[in-house]
């Protein structure tokens, strides 16, 4: 399992980049889902988001799951690609499976990678 | 015992490896006071018995094939090739489960595949479910699809005065509650109108436009415009379609629907006292991640194999949960087969031929009651099968006079439509021979006179 | 992993009807209309119809061919968990198919369908009597269709009541797998409830939610373990203590026939399976049938409409047998009046039953149960280990392999078993649901039983041949990736079909 050290970590196991704001389900939880089939972006650029909020809808061959907004802030882009290639969420997921871009948020409050790979091998 | 194979020893056999003495010990966990209740149920029948009890009841009705039937208003009669249900007769189909194991289900699995393929087809969209229960329930299913194709955002939904009553009503039962607003067949609306006064009420809110094909009277409009009306709001339309009427007329994929739903027991289910019917529901690829309901896709087995699976699983109810947008499960298999064989054996010709002759009785119907002074055909549109005529009595009355003459005639409109009161809504399928047709015109004349 | 030629062409089995069709065949013809044609207006009719065109004989054989590849409750032992296949009466086949049921309209005048509504209102008489409810409904269309009229009657009942602030209904982990959907649908918010370690309703967890805004708790008794909660009295208690309703999923009626009626301790409303409990067959995924049931003070919000007496008998008469509609009808939850083909069916099985048979049913459904689960316990680990009513879950794991549940689910194929329900409950690990239903006999029970005990030894001794199979099935195991990424739903005519005639 990849845990970049860049990037941020919900327990909800979305990564967020401090650099961009750009954001992606994790290794962790594309593993879980297994397959993914089909992704649906739920915001639009220019939406203002809250923390929490559903960002996404993923569904696998055998599972379905919410993704959430790591951060408050503004959408500033999606991954319009998802939409033909879901799978792109298994093969790349810190890569070409990002899903949004969000600006102004504040990363406080996340894990880094040493804590969410630990998080994440509690729950194996 | 009736279906109980267990012999006494073999009983005690096994209550000994449970480790209890009685059938009795297995239900210590029920509340005492509440177990082995009392129940007021007839005394047990052997097969022999009860056969002779069913075929009393069953004929203490009076059927259509001994009546002569002019029935229709969302069933119809039509004739059933033997092969259909020889077919559904096949205990390897009809004692199946759901294909949740496809190594030893690919003989539903195929079948189910190619019933989507004959639907698409007839329907002209690209995605076909495995079936929902019936033409209404689908109806209200597209509902549910068409909002969350707008994630909530649009809470509009225009509906067509002339889409069966019985739709209208089971899409509110479902939809009772959301805050849905559903116009466009209020009591008042103008039934002579065509499809194109229903465009007028899309707004940017509008989710959804329901509009039937041929509509609840008969009627058969092209719907083209009203797509176009529909879709310059980005709304979505969906047709409820008949599918032995899509035999002869433009296709609803062809006049840029989105959705297509209606009711399959034309293709091949007998009319059964209103069920088991069968609920055909297309749409266009796009929406399939949308769509509820099992589907059947193909893929390889391990062998090398064609073979078909369940797909998309995950949009369903046992996966997706409370976020799914139906919770149907059990759906209409046995009777997807039924249409599927149906459309097989009498194909494309088949198919025609009964359409075009349904139209040629109902015309032929149509023109000789018209001449029947006080009988009057209400509309001019074009038809299929069914027209309304506005008669010089009560329904109920001239139906009861018909009765009598062992003939059924039609629906009487007045029930659903204030501005229909002693109307009928006739139906004329290849069933109804022209000297049944003329008992009927002749009986019709000699209600008039009294 | 199994492994999939990707790239490879497969090998057709059986064509489709598309394959099959030739242009110019016809199976079935109509006879020319007698009549006088009539215009068909050209602006409206269609170009084409890409439709099959198949002889009779080649759709025959085709169905034939297809049936082949379906197991089935005919064929064999079908011990799906929450399914209760248990065989289906050939008579229920003929008595539903009398001339005088199949050729009715459901729109034809009271005085020429008294037979079938004086069915229908039998049935509602029997299953209220059965169940312990006031009032039935047989128009629901399936189980999952029950429920959600059950849900839109349980809001109704508290809007009526103007107690508008009622938005969650309450679904134990151990629910069947379509309450949550059927809540959701109607705008509800779910609240889980775990379970107690002995597989009941976890008290104090339940205690913790009830509240002034529980719409109601659907209770799944016998639940999805099998198990009969030995508290359901209090569940019930606490649920209407807070002014909510108790739903009852009646799928698993099975196992309480004559043992205890649902409504004798306090459940609100309940569906019923027709298709499960009194035989109707499944068809292959439909159709169903799932009458509802209420208590008195739900009676007046049932969908439309019910089957009742409009003029009772006489001397010289027979009642006249009609349509009524409940004074707070939750309105009409599909055309006409019901699935009357199974209905028919139900009231066949019932009828040759009577009070005693049915407890039967329950008593040997019951004994099935814990019998195998007896047999196979040593075996595989049943983590809720208590006397089980019609079905238990057992673990598909085996110590020192690893066999996945689904493994096991496999291998069963090639002893000529249907696999059980695998991976629900989702309470419980690598979970295998097995319902034996009563009509199978002691020698099947034990086949299978030393099946699933072999298979634990070849686990340990010979992994892959788990792991690979089915073997003997006509077919293998799917690449269910492909099917969801490729998304190919439907086949067609070749695109030149019938231009060469």
């Amino acid at each position: 399992m990849n845990y970049p050290d860049n990037l941020k970590y919900t327990q909800s196991d979305e990564w967020i980049n401090p650099e961009d704001g750009t954001v992606g389900i994790t290794d962790y939880a594309q593993d879980q889902l297994s397959d993914v089939v089909f992704v649906e972006i739920l915001v639009a650029v220019g939406d203002t988001v809250e923390s929490g909020s559903e960002i996404a809808s993923v569904e696998s061959v055998k599972a379905a799951a919410e993704s959430y907004a790591p951060v408050s802030g503004t959408v500033v882009a999606i991954n319009e690609d998802l939409a033909d290639t879901p799978e792109t969420l298994n093969s790349d997921p810190y890569g070409a499976g990002w899903t949004v871009r969000i600006e102004g948020g504040d990363l406080s409050g996340l894990m880094d990678a040493a804590a969410y790979q630990k998080y994440c091998e509690e729950r194996a | 015992m009736t279906f109980i194979p267990h012999s006494e020893s073999e009983r005690d056999a096994m209550l000994a490896a449970v480790g209890i003495k009685s059938l009795d010990d297995l239900f210590a966990a029920i509340p005492q006071k509440h177990r082995y209740p009392e129940m007021d149920l007839p005394d047990p029948h052997t097969e022999m018995e009860a056969a002779a009890q069913l075929s009393e009841l069953a004929a203490a009705n009076n059927t259509v094939q001994e009546l002569t039937s002019f029935l229709g208003a969302g069933a119809y009669n039509h004739y059933l090739p033997a092969v259909v249900d020889h077919i559904l007769r096949r205990g390897e189909f009809y004692t199946a489960y759901t294909p949740y194991q496809p190594e030893v289900s690919q003989g539903t699995l195929q079948a189910i595949f190619e019933y989507q393929s004959m639907m698409t087809a007839l329907t002209g969209m690209e995605v076909s479910n495995a079936s929902h229960y019936d033409g209404a329930t689908a109806a209200a299913e597209a509902v549910n699809m068409a909002l969350a194709v707008f994630r909530g955002k649009r809470s509009k939904v225009v509906i067509s005065p002339s889409v069966h009553p019985q739709y209208r009503e089971t899409i509110r039962t479902y939809t009772q509650g959301m805050d849905l607003e559903l116009v466009g067949d209020e009591p008042a609306s103008d039934l002579a109108s065509g499809p194109e006064a229903l465009g007028s009420l899309v707004d940017e809110n509008t989710s959804l436009v329901i509009v039937q094909y041929p509509d609840f009277f008969g009627r058969i409009h092209d719907l083209t415009a009203l797509t176009a009306a529909a879709h310059e709001k980005d709304a979505l339309v969906c047709i409820v379609a008949n599918p032995t009427a899509l035999a002869l007329f433009k296709s609803p994929g062809e006049m840029e629907a989105d959705i297509v739903v209606g009711e399959g027991q034309p293709l091949g289910m007998p009319l059964s006292f209103g069920g088991p019917y069968l609920g055909f529901f297309t749409t266009r690829k796009k929406y399939v991640h949308k769509m509820a309901g099992r589907l059947v896709g193909e893929t390889v087995d391990n062998r090398g194999q064609r073979a078909y699976v369940l797909t998309l699983t995950a949009r369903e109810q046992h996966i997706k949960r409370d976020r799914a947008t139906s919770n149907i499960c059990t759906n209409q298999g046995l009777m997807a087969l039924a249409s599927a064989a149906y459309l097989s054996v009498v194909g494309k010709q088949g198919l025609r031929q009964a359409a075009e002759s349904c139209f040629h009785k109902a015309h032929y119907a149509a023109g000789q009651i018209n001449q029947i002074p006080g009988y009057n055909l209400r509309f001019q549109d074009d038809f299929f099968h069914e027209f309304v005529v506005s008669c010089p009595q009560p329904v109920e009355k001239i139906n009861a006079w018909l009765l009598e003459e062992d003939i059924l005639g039609g629906y009487d409109l007045g029930r659903d439509y204030p501005a229909l009161k002693d109307h009928m809504l006739l139906a004329v399928t290849e069933m109804n021979s022209k000297e049944q047709i003329d008992a009927l015109v002749e009986t019709l004349k000699e209600v008039n006179h009294d | 992993m199994t492994e999939f030629k990707l790239n490879a062409e497969p090998r057709v089995v059986e064509p489709t009807v598309f394959e099959l069709s030739s242009p110019g065949r016809t199976g079935v013809s109509f006879p020319a209309p007698d009549v006088p044609l009539a215009d068909l207006p050209e602006r409206l009719l269609r170009t084409d119809l890409p439709l099959p065109e198949l002889a009779e004989v080649d759709v025959v054989r085709h169905y034939m061919h297809l049936s082949n590849f379906n197991y089935s409750v005919d064929g064999g032992f079908y011990p799906l968990g929450s399914c209760t296949m248990k065989y289906n009466p050939k008579i229920n086949e003929d008595t539903a198919r009398l001339p005088g049921f199949t050729f009715t309209h459901p729109l034809q005048p009271l005085e020429t369908v008294q037979g079938s509504l004086a069915l229908m209102f039998t049935l509602q008489e029997w299953l209220k009597e059965i169940s312990g409810f006031a009032s039935v409904t047989l128009q629901p269309a399936a189980g999952a269709h029950g429920e959600l009229t059950g849900a839109l009657i349980m809001r109704a009942y508290h809007q009526a009541r103007s107690d508008s602030k009622r938005v969650k209904m309450l679904i134990p982990d151990s629910a069947h797998g379509t309450n949550p959907a059927s809540s959701g649908v109607v705008g509800l918010n779910i609240v889980q409830i775990p379970s107690d370690p002995r597989g009941n309703v976890d008290l104090e967890a339940l205690k913790a939610e009830c509240d002034d805004t529980v719409v109601g708790l659907m209770l799944t008794n016998p639940n999805t373990l099998g198990l009969f909660d030995e508290h359901v009295e209090e569940v019930v208690r606490l649920v209407h203590e807070c002014g909510g309703l108790v739903y009852g999923d009646g799928a698993n009626l099975n196992a309480l026939l004559g043992i205890l009626r649902p409504g004798d301790i306090g459940i609100d409303v309940m569906h019923f399976n027709l298709h499960k409990t009194f035989s109707t067959p499944h068809g292959g995924g439909g159709p169903g049938s799932g009458p509802v049931g209420v208590a008195e003070h739900l009676a007046a919000f049932l969908p439309a409409p019910l089957i009742g007496i409009l003029e009772p008998a006489t001397d010289e008469l027979p009642p006249l047998f009609g349509y009524e509609t409940p004074a707070r009808s939750i309105g009409r939850m599909k055309a006409f009046h019901g699935h009357f083909g199974m209905i028919v069916r139900a009231f066949t099985y019932i009828l040759m039953h009577g009070a005693e048979g049915l407890r039967q049913i329950a008593e040997y459904a019951v004994l099935n149960a814990n019998y195998l689960q007896a047999r196979v316990r040593s075996t595989y680990k049943v983590p809720y280990d208590r006397i089980c009513m019609h079905e238990f879950v057992a673990e598909g794991h085996i110590e020192g392999s690893d066999i996945q549940a689904l493994d096991i689910a496999k291998r069963l194929m090639d002893f000529n078993f249907h696999p059980p329900t695998n991976y629900f409950p989702l309470i419980v690990h690598e979970a295998l649901m097995i319902e034996p239903t009563e009509t199978e006999n002691k020698d099947t029970l034990d086949r299978f039983a030393e099946t699933l005990i072999q298979i634990a030894e070849e686990a340990r001794t010979t992994p892959d041949l788990l792991h690979q199979a089915p073997h003997t099935t006509p077919f293998g195991r799917m690449d269910e990736v492909r099917a969801a990424r490729e998304l190919v739903l439907c086949c067609w005519l070749p695109e030149n079909y019938g231009e060469q005639e």
